[in-house]
């Protein structure tokens, strides 16, 4: 198969037409998973883009996003494959007088009554796709090994019918949040990118191109202050997507310079803990003369 | 190459990554799609095969600055391949000369201190990358005063170049500019932010400096045996009592993602938990839907007690880092007791269980507990025998069945009485008794340590020297 990209450069610059500003690092692993065909598991701080970055990879390459949000309790039937029983039952009904049982038998578990679920329609799938595995750690850890054989193999094993294998290497991004530490044979099959909080610079960016209207010098404050707040000990510091609300409130408010008072009474839509407002209001007026 | 990756995934292991086999041939793999002369490319290359938990980010940047800092274009250690700095250095001091009406002639070894103080406070001005790439440059080999062979560590000549420098003044006079700059003073907010701004230029700066530094140890001694100088232990196996102030705050940055995946667990683990006894009445009530017949049992909910905690700990200097850890993981994890108490003492005992009431944010209650609580009684040296005599003779009674008790500290008593039979005592009446102590297990019992002495009225005394072997007991303890 062609690889889908010829330089990281060309990733970057891909990412970058579809709004998403992607660093060496993120461009880079992007390039390496295409051309090793391996599976990205992004880790890192929520709010900083992970699920994003597979969306904009989809929306590059020109491919169907196909998503799986993971959750407790998440099983086979809901991530893999599961029969139609239903179907299959009103198949056997049907035939009743005529066939004999092994023909029927063949019959019920072909691919016609088989329910494909996301990571299963991602590797039967004829045209390009991206697979989403959202939150992998919500999982427990004994559900993990569900995704092992498709990770590694790209292929799914269906005891009735046999082994499916993808015709085409789907791109696939794990994302986590790191509640929990995932297992070793998982992290072994995967290229590891750990997404954290942009640079200054980079995050200027990100709200110049996503922000519409903003000025480069409101713009150079948003990323400013946000990166000062970023160093004081948090809760939970703001996270780029909160950056971007922030900005579109400023925005909204028809302010064109953050003075200690705006950014006071907009505290909120970046910090969502009380202690931590009081704190980032307290920080950023301390050196009052 | 090959022997170069291979040398460099064994310096990774040494350093504690573990690496498997199969990163190993993905890494070689990987490399062979990225244009070899591309530093970053490379490097996040390895980096993404190779390192798979963030925390261990820096161990290998460490590693491969030492393995192949020498590698790229612009790293060159001869002078004479610098040409395009130098020119760029020629037009900076042009400037100056027309600026100011003076300069000297000559590349960057003929400039005073004074200038060289007066260039990067222009470069940290104006953020200009290569001009303080040069400059670090310049100042290591001008002010550290490097010999070949010989065999201190980095952080002597980082130490030495640092102080010629001065960049504590420089920060303050980079101020006094933008002050100046704007004419009049700034607004408390700008002032924040322009500070930030240089602090993390400076910062920028000394890490440059670091490196060159690291440069030339490399250049001297060979990648391995610096690597072996570098090697630091990851943050989860930073000991608590022999920790830096960058350790300390390296740790306090793990111990937050760390106790939101030790509640997460842990609730997990509470739910998944094997079924309860059988639920008669409900298993009774269902079998009406099959003719009265109970196809279909139905089991209690477990609900598994939450333990009562009563955290005890020394908080005299040589583990007071110790005792502060394990506060802030008890209470960060506070919603899987039923309630916890803390104590904390020296040689007289203090309850501080208020502090933690009413406020989210950890760190202030442990601040509080390090300046208001009452904890010296005679001299401000350990006297365990003391505190735990006044423990039981205030709180004795509030120890129940359900509850577990924790000691914290070394034991080291001064001599002084050891009162062995409070912890006798406690035990008689607590759930479960423990005692934690941050001190390598071959350093008990020597000196005036008694921890043997009050272990043998435990329920089990461990060695807690560092993140990993604290997490593992606070799991055991839920």
């Amino acid at each position: 198969m062609a690889p889908r990209f010829t330089s990281v450069q060309q990733v970057r610059e891909g990412l970058r037409d579809v709004n998403y500003l992607a660093d060496d690092g993120i461009a880079g692993v992007a390039f390496l998973a295409d051309r090793l065909a391996k599976p990205i598991l992004v880790e890192g701080p929520a709010g900083t883009g992970k699920t994003q970055l597979a969306k904009s990879i989809a929306d590059m390459t020109g491919a169907r996003l196909i998503r799986l949000q993971c959750y407790e309790g998440l099983d086979e039937s809901k991530a893999l494959y599961e029969w139609n029983y239903k179907k299959q039952l009103l198949r056997i009904q049907a035939d009743k007088n005529s066939d004999g049982w092994s023909e029927i038998h063949d019959d019920i578990f072909s691919r016609e009554f088989l329910l494909t679920r996301p990571l299963l329609e991602a590797i039967s799938a004829p045209d390009p796709v991206v697979l989403l595995i959202d939150e992998v750690d919500r999982v427990e850890v004994e559900t993990e090994a569900l995704l092992l054989e498709i990770l590694s193999e790209y292929q799914v094993s269906i005891p009735e019918l046999g082994t499916i294998t993808a015709t085409q290497i789907p791109m696939v991004f794990l994302t986590s949040n790191n509640t929990r530490e995932l297992s070793e044979a998982l992290k072994r099959r995967c290229l590891y990118l750990h997404v954290d909080y942009p640079s200054m610079e980079r995050e200027k960016e990100i709200v110049l191109t996503k922000v519409e209207g903003i000025t480069e010098n409101l713009a150079d404050q948003v990323a400013r202050i946000v990166r000062s707040i970023r160093q004081l000990d948090l809760k939970k510091s703001p996270s780029v997507s909160e950056t971007l609300d922030w900005a579109r409130t400023i925005m909204l408010l028809n302010i064109d310079t953050i003075d200690a008072q705006v950014a006071k009474d907009t505290l909120h839509v970046l910090l969502k803990y009380q202690t931590d407002i009081a704190k980032a209001a307290k920080e950023l007026s301390v050196d009052l003369v | 190459m090959l022997d170069l990756l291979a040398g460099f995934v064994t310096e990774l292991r040494n350093a504690g990554l573990p690496v498997s086999l199969t990163e190993n041939l993905d890494a070689m793999e990987a490399v062979q799609h990225i244009p070899i002369e591309d530093r970053d490319a490379f490097k996040y290359a390895l980096g993404a095969t190779l390192v798979k938990n963030s925390a261990h980010w820096r161990s290998f940047e460490t590693v491969f600055e030492v393995y192949f800092s020498m590698r790229g274009p612009e790293y060159k250690l001869v002078e004479g391949s610098e040409d395009e700095l130098e020119q760029m250095w020629r037009e900076m001091q042009e400037q100056m000369k027309q600026g100011d009406g003076r300069g000297s002639s000559g590349g960057m070894d003929a400039l005073t201190p004074e200038e060289i103080a007066q260039m990067l406070m222009q470069a940290l001005m104006n953020g200009d990358q290569a001009l303080m790439r040069a400059l670090a440059k310049q100042s290591v080999q001008r002010f550290a005063g490097m010999e070949p062979g010989r065999p201190v560590g980095g952080t002597y000549y980082l130490y030495r170049t640092l102080r010629n420098l001065d960049l504590e003044g420089m920060l303050q006079k980079l101020m006094d500019a933008s002050r100046q700059e704007v004419g009049g003073e700034l607004t408390a907010l700008e002032e924040r932010l322009e500070k930030d701004e240089y602090e993390s230029r400076i910062e920028q700066f000394k890490k440059e400096i670091e490196a060159e530094i690291r440069r030339r140890l490399v250049a001297d001694r060979g990648a391995e045996a610096m690597a072996k100088t570098l090697r630091k232990p990851l943050p989860e196996d930073v000991e608590f009592m022999h920790a830096s102030r960058d350790e300390m705050q390296a740790l306090k940055k793990s111990l937050y993602p760390l106790t939101r995946k030790l509640a997460a667990r842990l609730a997990r683990k509470r739910r998944h938990g094997r079924k309860g006894p059988l639920d008669f009445r409900n298993t009774v009530r269902h079998s009406l839907s099959y003719g009265g017949t109970p196809a279909e049992p139905k089991f209690k909910y477990p609900r598994p007690a939450k333990p009562e905690l009563m955290v005890v700990a020394d908080i005299s200097g040589s583990v007071a880092a110790f005792a502060r850890f394990t506060l802030m993981l008890v209470y960060a994890i506070q919603n899987q007791f039923s309630k916890v108490r803390s104590f904390v003492f020296i040689d007289g005992i203090d309850e501080v269980t208020d502090f933690f009431k009413g406020t989210e944010d950890i760190s202030e209650a442990i601040h509080r507990v390090n300046t208001e609580a009452d904890v010296v009684w005679v001299d401000g040296h350990s006297d365990y025998g003391h505190a735990f005599e006044v423990f039981w003779e205030k709180y004795g009674k509030d120890v129940g069945p359900k509850t577990t008790v924790l000691f914290l500290g070394d034991a080291r008593n001064n001599y002084h009485a050891s009162q062995a039979w409070v912890i006798k005592e406690i035990r008689q009446k607590a759930r479960q008794v423990y005692w934690l102590n941050p001190e390598p297990r071959s350093y008990w019992n020597t000196g005036d340590s008694i921890v043997g002495e009050y272990g043998a009225h435990t329920d089990g005394t461990y060695e807690c020297r560092n993140l990993r072997q604290l997490e593992a007991f606070v799991e055991k303890l839920v």
